[in-house]
């Protein structure tokens, strides 16, 4: 269980994250939706500790996690993985060792067994005999699903997701959808997936949240979101250029005048 | 115009100390986290075995001809007095005391730690350093620890060769230029150079190596955005390199000779 209440962050004088207030059930999948540069990976950053929010508090599994140490975090942190949006993968080492990262930091398991975990977890997400290839030489889905592995071989109680089918094709897309609802229900992850694709949005989600100006305005099940009356979140999820959230912002684009 | 050279140069003053507070700061959590496991000697290794072969050749090219270039110089000034014989005891002093440590530290410098920062950049803005410490591994421990240690341990390495090297270009000089015999250049070279001479030069260089390795990895850890942020940031490491170094350097000097007479 995941409870974030009234964070705030700012960058200078670019509030971010104004007061939000969001909770994550064990086991739940949550996919926070949002336009680009709304703040949903820094919401994920600020829950995993790469980012200190200003105020506010995030609870993981009834511990407070803004106040500790560094050290007292990455004993959280051991249980949380995190797929980043362009996968950041450590680019000096091949597929193989980025997928064994933390077996090769944190424990010390004979070559084969490493191997064969790496195998699995690749396969897992699609991909096989590219062990010996660079990050350089993949496409960016490629890249995701390397570190969707990467993640997986932690085995992680808590999953985050930033925008895991953005620049994907849609059959792959469709694969990591299936894969995110697998590891929920099978694994019973506890996960949050960051997006703007709202078919992956309803295909994965418990609930579906959505950040609007450092907030969470609108909040329910799939089916609650596809039919509600709020307009922003139905501008947004219809994709619609005319609406509140352009007419806020000023912005004329998509016509010529 | 005075009140804005004051501000301009009061910013300048400002920001230089600012600096240096956040490279000390860096230099402390380095040399904590040296002594906390995991301790990976291979880290270590492969960053010395990048900064080692490689700038060795170059390093020890600069040397020969600086070796040269020395002997040639006094040469013009000591035939005047006569005092030709007293050339290998010149080069070999200001070469182990102050030209091998300085010239091996700025080209390390412009090799190592532009390379440093460059890495470091590229992998800031892609989120790697971010994805580290999402997997809890402390990125100071990971990235800075192995280059840090790398260059205070191989900058004394490539100096000593740097001296030897040169004293090998300024024999050509003496011996071929200026009738020096060979064995009359190597007992003045080893009558003048005293222990303590080869000593403060290579104490410097374990400073040098550590500003290197500091400034190369602050700047990549703290590149702002995209690819022109770490171009700007390894410009600006070799510069802060460079001027730290020599600022160290004349410090070290002072200390030497005026406190400990050496
Ligand atoms: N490290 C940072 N420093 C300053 N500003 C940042 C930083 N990270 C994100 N921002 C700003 O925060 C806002 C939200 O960014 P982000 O969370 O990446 O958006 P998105 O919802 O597309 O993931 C953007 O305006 C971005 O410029
Ligand atoms: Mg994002």
């Amino acid at each position: 269980m995941i409870e974030i209440s009234r964070l705030c962050k700012t960058f200078g004088s670019n509030i971010v994250l104004n007061n939000l207030n969001l909770t994550i059930p064990e086991g739940e999948t949550k996919v926070v939706i949002g336009r680009s540069g709304t703040g949903k990976s820094v919401l994920l950053k600020n829950i995993i500790g790469i980012l200190k929010p200003d105020s506010g508090s995030v609870k993981i599994g009834g511990v407070e996690v803004t106040s500790l140490s560094e050290r007292e975090y990455n004993k959280i942190r051991m249980k949380m993985g995190m797929v980043f949006q362009g996968g950041a993968l450590f680019d000096s080492m091949n597929v193989a060792e980025n997928v064994a990262f933390v077996l090769n930091e944190f424990m010390s398991l004979d070559e084969k067994t490493v191997r064969e975990r790496v195998a699995k977890y690749l396969a897992m997400v699609g991909l096989q005999k590219i062990e010996h290839m660079m990050p350089s030489q993949l496409s960016g889905g490629m890249k995701k699903r390397v570190s969707l592995a990467r993640v997986l071989c932690m085995e992680p109680e808590i999953i985050f997701y930033d925008e895991p089918t953005t620049g994907v094709d849609p059959i792959t897309a469709d694969a990591i959808n299936n894969l995110i609802v697998e590891l929920s229900h099978k694994l019973k992850v506890t996960s949050i997936v960051v997006t703007h694709d709202m078919s992956s949005a309803y295909k994965v989600a418990d609930s579906i949240a959505m950040l609007y100006h450092g907030q969470v305005i609108a909040e329910g099940t799939p089916d609650a979101i596809r039919h509600t009356t709020h307009p922003v979140v139905k501008q947004f999820i219809h994709g619609e250029a005319q609406g509140p959230i352009t007419e806020d912002e000023n912005l004329i684009f998509g016509h010529i005048k | 115009m005075l009140n804005y050279l004051a501000t301009f140069s009061g910013g300048i003053v400002f920001r230089f100390f600012r600096y240096l507070g956040e490279i000390t700061l860096l230099l402390g959590q380095t040399l904590y986290l040296i002594f906390v496991p995991p301790f990976k000697g291979s880290r270590v290794l492969i960053q010395a075995k990048r900064v080692g072969p490689g700038s060795f050749l170059i390093s020890a090219l600069v040397a020969f001809f600086i070796g040269m270039i020395m002997a040639l110089q006094m040469a013009y000034q000591m035939t005047k007095l006569s005092a030709e014989i007293y050339i290998p005891n010149v080069i070999a002093v200001s070469l182990t005391r102050e030209l091998a440590p300085v010239l091996t530290a700025l080209i390390v410098a412009g090799r190592i730690g532009a390379g440093i920062t460059a890495e470091l950049g590229s992998m800031t803005v892609t989120e790697q350093v971010e994805a580290l410490q999402a997997f809890a591994v402390n990125p100071v421990k990971y990235l800075v620890v192995p280059r840090f240690l790398a260059l205070v341990l191989m900058l004394p390495v490539l100096t000593i060769f740097a001296d030897l090297v040169g004293l090998v270009g300024g024999f050509i000089i003496c011996v071929f230029k200026l009738s020096i015999s060979p064995p009359l250049y190597f007992t003045m070279v080893i009558e003048s150079l005293e222990l303590k001479d080869i000593f403060t030069g290579l104490f410097k260089t374990i400073f040098f190596g550590a500003i290197i390795a500091l400034v190369g990895c602050h700047q990549g850890l703290n590149v702002k955005s995209g690819a022109e942020g770490v171009g700007l940031s390894t410009t600006t490491s070799v510069v802060v390199s460079f001027i730290l170094i020599i600022m160290a350097d004349c410090l070290f000097t002072t200390v030497f000779y005026f406190i400990f007479q050496v």
